[in-house]
């Protein structure tokens, strides 16, 4: 696994463990963020969901959603394209 | 001022508490202006912003060429409802969108936008958003004659009655410009700190956003939605016309955000990377579609739409040549995907003097 070797995002000590995973590589704004709504409708409070992306908006876009859906924000990390976000669902 | 808050007029209802409006926000100072109005009254707000596929957001730009170290694009409305604390509907219409593009009432703009058929479709999806989720009015950051296809005091009053909104429709921006709306007449709005603005001069506007320490707007130039933009008009339109129909997949309308467009055949048509994140981009739309690059040489990453015969293709290859390192070469391998399957094809790069400028789209 390559986990391991996985730094964590900045600010935080480990890896957040998802509950769910978006896979919005390659789609413009705003259906990563339109996934990642999808997909909370269908989680519980305190879950944890992770959105990957390669759209660089996400950096703005997933903090702003998240103010705006009263979502805790949890931390993002990019490596090379890619972007990984965390969002604690209404938790804000 | 506002006699019409007066608990002995007729129409006087008493205000819900909390008195909760829904509207339509884009994220530009318009919008955000009218939310503010209406907050500043303290009534509930919360936006809605809908996702029609056609929406200019600076992503798109960021498709090409981003720089290092360049501040990431943002999404307007987003931004907008985080600065004003409110909360934010992001709703997807595009689906159902495809019969305003393609059927409009009320007809097109200038190029390919459908403002007024738009905007009613917008206020009927919110209106229906406002009967289900509990809001008692809407509004809109319209502004009288600003725009000249759909804010026109003749085309109010069918935005209100087409989508169904009837008086429950408030433009916070033009208010005192319009009839009075449900909420006014119950005097649960305070009209006499609504506005008046109207015209395409947008200096009152910036002058209300000073006196309301709103700062990080997005600039009010330009346009926001593609179907206004006239290359992103006649791409939709030569795909129509070759198509024989006016339909779209979400696909289709993407594509025609990226690359050089090149039809040197009714029957097909190339979709040509300019950079490496355009390359990247198309790479996510190879399905259905024929892959072309060189092999072992930078150059740029090819879909080809259609239904090119091997000639064509050998020929698609010969034009997407050009277009990377491998022009200067008198012979290249060029690698041709067809669902899955892949073949290699020795080809000249066309030369300049055979290129013709009518094939660009």
């Amino acid at each position: 696994m390559s986990d391991v070797r996985d730094p964590a995002p900045d600010g935080m000590d480990s890896v957040p463990v998802a509950d769910r995973v978006v896979d919005a590589r390659r789609l413009l704004c705003p259906m990563p963020i339109l996934k990642a709504e999808g997909a909370m409708r269908e989680m519980r409070d305190g879950e944890v969901l992770e959105v990957r992306a390669t759209d660089p908006g996400l950096r703005n876009d997933l903090p702003a959603w998240c103010r705006s859906q009263g979502h805790r924000f949890a931390g993002m990390r990019s490596q090379g394209r890619e972007l990984q976000g965390w969002v604690v669902k209404g938790m804000g | 001022m506002s006699t019409l808050t007066d608990p002995l007029s007729p129409t006087f209802e008493p205000r819900p508490e909390p008195l909760r409006a829904l509207g339509l926000l884009s994220g530009g100072l318009d919008s955000t202006l009218a939310a503010r109005l209406l907050m500043d009254q303290g009534i509930e707000v919360e936006c809605v912003n809908f996702h029609t596929g056609f929406c200019i957001q600076s992503h798109t730009g960021a498709l090409r060429n981003p720089k290092p170290g360049a501040a990431p694009p943002r999404h307007d409305a987003l931004h907008a409802a985080g600065n004003l604390g409110i909360r934010l509907h992001l709703v997807d219409i595009a689906e159902d969108y495809v019969r305003i593009v393609t059927d409009p009432k009320h007809g097109y703009g200038k190029n390919l936008n459908p403002c007024l058929d738009c905007k009613i479709f917008m206020v009927q999806k919110a209106h229906e958003m406002m009967r289900s989720m509990g809001f008692h009015f809407l509004f809109t950051g319209e502004v009288l004659g600003q725009r000249p296809m759909s804010q026109r005091r003749d085309t109010f009053p069918v935005i209100d009655r087409e989508s169904g909104a009837g008086g429950w429709l408030l433009r916070p921006l033009t208010a005192l410009r319009m009839p009075l709306t449900e909420p006014e007449k119950r005097g649960w709005v305070d009209r006499s700190r609504l506005m008046g603005f109207s015209g395409r001069n947008r200096k009152p506007q910036m002058a209300l956003a000073r006196q309301l320490g709103i700062v990080d707007y997005p600039s009010p130039a330009g346009g926001c939605c593609f179907l206004t933009d006239e290359n992103y008009a006649r791409k939709l339109r030569d795909l129509w016309s070759y198509r024989g129909e006016r339909s779209y997949a979400m696909e289709d309308i993407l594509l025609l955000k990226a690359g050089r467009h090149l039809r040197p055949a009714p029957h097909y048509k190339l979709v040509i990377g300019r950079d490496d994140s355009e390359n990247h981009f198309l790479s996510g739309f190879v399905e259905g579609r024929i892959l072309i690059k060189a092999r072992d040489i930078p150059g740029p990453l090819t879909l080809v739409e259609g239904t090119p015969s091997p000639d064509d293709l050998i020929f698609a290859c010969r034009l997407a040549a050009r277009f990377g390192r491998a022009r200067e070469l008198p012979e290249v391998a060029m690698v041709v995907e067809v669902q899955g399957s892949r073949e290699i094809h020795q080809v000249i790069p066309l030369p300049a003097h055979e290129m013709d400028e009518a094939w660009y789209v």
